[in-house]
């Protein structure tokens, strides 16, 4: 049983011993020594004290959050209840707040860029995890892959604007659509490019962790390299490669700062992937230091309240998912 | 032992507790709580103030305050965050002035706790911008072709409405991107106002306002993000002040006045639209002007103080600082509006300008004498 | 026979097909980052001068001007926030690895794990409630508080799994020394996991360092440099997020230079953190 496991055992202990001070003459009971171990005892109990303290603060400090967001919704969840998840019309002029249209394109920039990230994800974490977890090569992609997820959004949003806007406005010319460049489809991509470390990674981790008798016992019986990825890696570790995407889908939908330079502004529901929206998190940086009106400012906090909750349960069930496959 | 930890625990919860619910209901205890620290940071830092609001203005005042910062020192932070977060953030008080190119409505009034002053600085032009490479002349524009590409019911460059407007230019059959604001705008306000004047379906469907429901386009912010847009964007038009379409080299359209003429906004077509009486608040809209060489779409920009400058432990050489900037602003320093295509303010609107900014006070005692 | 032998060559093509597919994607990922690198490299480097180094930003429209009003304030904005979160990590991420039984640490993990997913415009939001409305005005300090708030789960996390790493004989030889508690800690076993925790403080500092929506509301910029944090600032992700969709082709190039710099600045972070923790492993 390690010391550390109660507090108060080590100070009976160590005051039963008698506390042998470096700076005291050698070990003796001396009524010198016990003063000396009565101030080291009154620090010892402070400083477990500002432990505790530390992690309470940080408890307030997420409950804070949370009560915050709650209060200040409350002038928009008294003057619109629910019926604000499902409006269409955003209109501040006359009041009106309906949240759906941001709703509808958070949700559609997620997945989209979900959609598209999944498989290169998953095509880097069996990569690294099963076919070359080791090797100067698979060093650079593991943490070239780890390295996207560093670059700021605010560069990506930068470079999207710059780069990938003029190239997907030439494919709209091309398919006939109205070549605006900005949009769900932009902003999907960008969101992709920035969510694929995190699927990646977890998902390298899980499938590192599958264990050789599995698969030696698959090879054993004559599948091919590629049978026993199918059949016994993956299904084995099917709940941490949901996780990833999961995590990789908390962060799609919290992401801001380069979905509002590509996504195009508009408070309209979107009417194809090629056409402006607007998500929940950009409309709130959009609109946030101009709400003059006490309902309106309430309705864009409503807004982040929904988001917290939306990507904390998500995030809590992958890692909720993640702890029950690592324990299991 | 064990019920000395339990108890410092508490105490500790205790005291977390208290501190947070000090901090969340900032309302009553943020008084208390400013007065240290403003009077600290005013009486530290009286040389720096800080304003916020309408990107229309931001050419003409980075300008200004730079001049104004090599004249004696003071320095201004200006952010260009639009006319509707200026109001709110004066309404917060968190900023010394506000800017706005559409006084404040009703609602906004009545949100503020004390009455708030309008000083008009300077009169501009918005701009209808447009990104036609191929078209080398200048595009005209009537009311009802505006109205009806910012509702969406004309979608192409070669529609026949504004060919006919336009004869003899050679008009590409691309789609039309519409560029709006997608924060709370003064120049939105003009506009949206301007086009309710002129035309009942807009005002029936869309109405005006800061921050309204715009049918099609895509929302840029600020007015840079809608210069922005349509500078990058083929076949775009959007509706920007005139300095940002100057200064970046874009083109912009002529538009059909009441009394029928093609105007190009200048200066002597805004200073035209501004020549009319001015109410002694100075709030009024330029907009579908009568005089016949106006630009229809002018508005007035005004800066935005406290009438009492004394709030939040204010000290009266921080107000006396402020007054004399905005002073300075609409005399010397509208000399530098003509260079970049603002309207210098008519006499007429000087002195109203000079008597309002003589009644705001400090403490019950007139700043400026 | 033949049939069986051209059943397994099929499935031996399939696999050898498919790993193929598996590395064709793999290091098609590696593009876009290389793709973005090479872009803002080439774009901004050329801008970077001892002109765009010093000075502050012209009036809007005119020519010339610098960043660094925006260079100093990321600094003093990160710095102030990193002094406010670092110890509360440090500490907190002590906390929990000494207390695995616990309710509030319990609670505390749980908290740690939902604070990591809060979307950085939710905590812009809070420290705009909490900060800049009660004391009257924009300043450095609350958008430090915001990116402090940030900081914290990255710290906490990697100090609580550094120090888990630990080996509990060395807290046990050092009680059996009879060091007190507090100096057993903060003299052992800290600067013992020191390398992992201070990857940790890297790594958060390279996620805050590019962080805009925390600053919007908080920071609130400022054209001219200054140093005083109860007063508002500039910030280098702001200045490109300003800049980047504005019309003007001279704060296109000021926000391509700011970019580049602001990249190498979380890029070398994150290589030098990956080098001391693999260093780190190896010492193990």
């Amino acid at each position: 049983m390690s010391p550390t496991a109660n507090k108060n055992s080590i100070t009976l202990s160590e005051q039963s011993l008698g506390v042998i001070d470096s700076k005291s003459k050698a070990g003796s009971l001396s009524a010198r020594a016990l003063g000396r171990s009565g101030r080291q005892i009154r620090m010892e109990g402070l400083f477990k004290r500002t432990l505790v303290l530390m992690g309470l603060i940080m408890v307030i400090l997420v409950f804070g959050i949370l009560i915050t967001l709650i209060v200040e919704s409350v002038p928009s969840i008294k003057a619109l209840g629910l019926k604000y998840l499902w409006g269409r019309t955003w209109d501040p002029v006359q009041d009106i707040y309906g949240a759906f249209p941001f709703l509808l394109g958070t949700l559609l920039t997620s997945f989209l860029a979900l959609l598209i990230s999944v498989p290169f994800s998953i095509a880097v974490a069996i990569f690294l995890g099963e076919y070359y977890p080791k090797g100067w090569f698979s060093n650079f992609l593991k943490n070239t892959v780890e390295l996207i997820a560093a670059v700021p959004s605010v560069i990506y949003g930068f470079w999207g604007l710059a780069v990938l806007v003029p190239i997907v406005r030439s494919l709209e010319t091309k398919i006939g659509v109205p070549p605006i460049g900005v949009g769900i489809f932009t902003s999907s991509l960008i969101l992709a490019v920035m969510i694929i470390p995190y699927a990646a990674s977890l998902g390298r981790s899980v499938i590192q962790m599958v264990p050789s008798p599995l698969k030696e016992g698959a090879y054993a019986l004559g599948a091919t390299r590629w049978e026993v990825i199918r059949s016994v890696v993956l299904p084995y570790t099917k709940s941490g490669l949901f996780a990833g995407i999961l995590l990789s889908l908390g962060r799609a939908l919290g992401e801001t700062m380069a979905v509002t330079m590509v996504i195009g502004n508009t408070s309209q529901l979107p009417t194809s992937i090629f056409a402006p929206g607007n998500t929940m998190a950009s409309v709130i940086a959009n609109e946030f230091t101009e709400a003059d009106k006490a309902v309106y400012l309430s309705a864009l906090i409503e807004l982040g309240l929904v988001l917290f909750l939306v990507t904390t349960v998500i995030n809590m069930i992958g890692k909720r998912v993640i702890s029950r496959f690592t324990n299991d | 032992m064990k019920k000395n930890l339990f108890n410092s625990k508490f105490f500790t919860a205790a005291v977390m507790l208290s501190i947070f619910s000090f901090m969340g209901c900032g309302g009553g205890e943020g008084g208390g709580k400013t007065d240290s620290t403003a009077a600290a940071s005013s009486s530290g830092d009286d040389n720096a103030l800080i304003g916020a609001g309408s990107s229309f203005d931001n050419p003409l005042f980075s300008k200004m305050f730079s001049e104004y910062n090599k004249m004696n020192g003071l320095k201004v932070n200006y952010q260009s965050v639009g006319s509707g977060a200026g109001i709110s953030q004066l309404t917060n008080k968190t900023v010394d002035f506000g800017a706005s190119d559409a006084p404040m409505n009703g609602k906004q009034d009545s949100a503020v706790s004390a009455p708030v002053l309008h000083i008009p600085v300077t009169a501009g032009a918005v701009a209808l911008s447009y990104n036609l490479a191929e078209v080398k002349d200048t595009l005209k524009l009537t009311p009802t072709i505006l109205a009806e590409i910012f509702l969406g019911k004309i979608t192409k460059w070669n529609d026949p409405k504004i060919v006919a407007a336009n004869k003899g230019v050679k008009l590409p059959a691309t789609g039309i991107v519409v560029a709006h604001r997608s924060d709370g705008s003064g120049t939105t306000n003009i506009f949206t106002t301007y086009l309710s004047k002129v035309n009942e379906d807009w005002s029936a469907k869309v109405g005006k306002g800061s921050s309204v429901n715009w049918p099609v386009g895509l929302g840029g912010k600020g007015t840079e993000g809608v210069a922005g847009m349509v500078k990058q964007t083929p076949g775009a038009i959007g509706y920007i002040e005139l300095a940002y379409a100057i200064q970046n080299n874009m083109a912009y359209a002529k538009v059909q006045n009441k009394a029928g003429n093609f105007i190009t906004p200048t200066i002597a077509s805004v200073t035209a639209a501004a020549n009319i009486t001015i109410p002694p608040d100075s709030k009024i809209s330029l907009t579908n002007t009568e005089a016949a060489d106006g630009y229809p779409i002018s508005g007035f920009s005004w800066v935005l103080i406290y009438k009492d400058q004394k709030y939040n432990s204010r000290s009266s050489d921080r107000a006396g600082k402020l007054l004399n900037l905005i002073s300075w602003m609409i005399h010397d320093g509208q000399q530098y509006s003509s260079p970049l295509t603002y309207a210098p303010l008519s006499p007429a609107a000087v002195a109203v300008a000079d008597a309002i900014l003589k009644s705001a006070t400090y403490d019950g005692k007139a700043i400026l004498q | 026979m033949t049939k069986m032998k051209t059943n397994i060559q099929f499935r031996i093509n399939k696999s050898k097909g498919l790993q193929l597919l598996v590395i064709v994607l793999a290091f098609a990922c590696v593009i876009p980052l290389l793709a973005i690198l090479a872009y803002i490299i080439r774009a901004g480097i050329t801008k970077i001068n001892w002109r765009f180094l010093t000075n502050i930003p012209k009036p809007v429209g005119e020519v010339g001007g610098g960043i660094v009003n925006a260079l100093v304030g990321s600094a003093i904005i990160i710095g102030v926030a990193a002094i406010i979160a670092i110890p509360l990590g440090i500490l907190c991420g002590v906390y929990l690895s000494e207390n695995k039984k616990s309710r509030l640490a319990y609670w505390c993990r749980l908290c740690v794990d939902v604070l990591q997913g809060v979307p950085s415009i939710v905590v812009g939001i809070v420290a705009y409630f909490w900060l800049v409305k009660p004391l009257g005005g924009f300043s450095a300090l609350s958008g430090s508080a915001a990116l402090a708030i940030m900081m914290l789960p990255i710290v906490v996390r990697s100090t609580e799994e550094t120090l888990k790493l630990l080996p509990d004989s060395l807290k046990e030889a050092a009680f059996a020394l009879g060091i007190p508690f507090h100096r057993v800690i903060l003299k052992v076993i800290i600067p013992c996991g020191f390398s992992g925790i201070l990857s940790g403080v890297m790594l958060s500092v390279a996620r805050i360092a590019g962080e805009t929506a925390p600053l919007l509301f908080t920071a609130f910029g400022n054209p001219y440099l200054t140093t005083n944090i109860t007063k508002p600032m500039h910030s280098l992700p702001l200045l490109i997020f300003n800049y980047a969709t504005s019309p003007y082709n001279d704060w296109h190039d000021l926000a391509w230079g700011a970019s580049v710099i602001l990249l190498v600045f979380v890029l070398v972070l994150n290589i030098f953190t990956k080098l001391i923790t693999q260093r780190w492993k190896i010492q193990l």
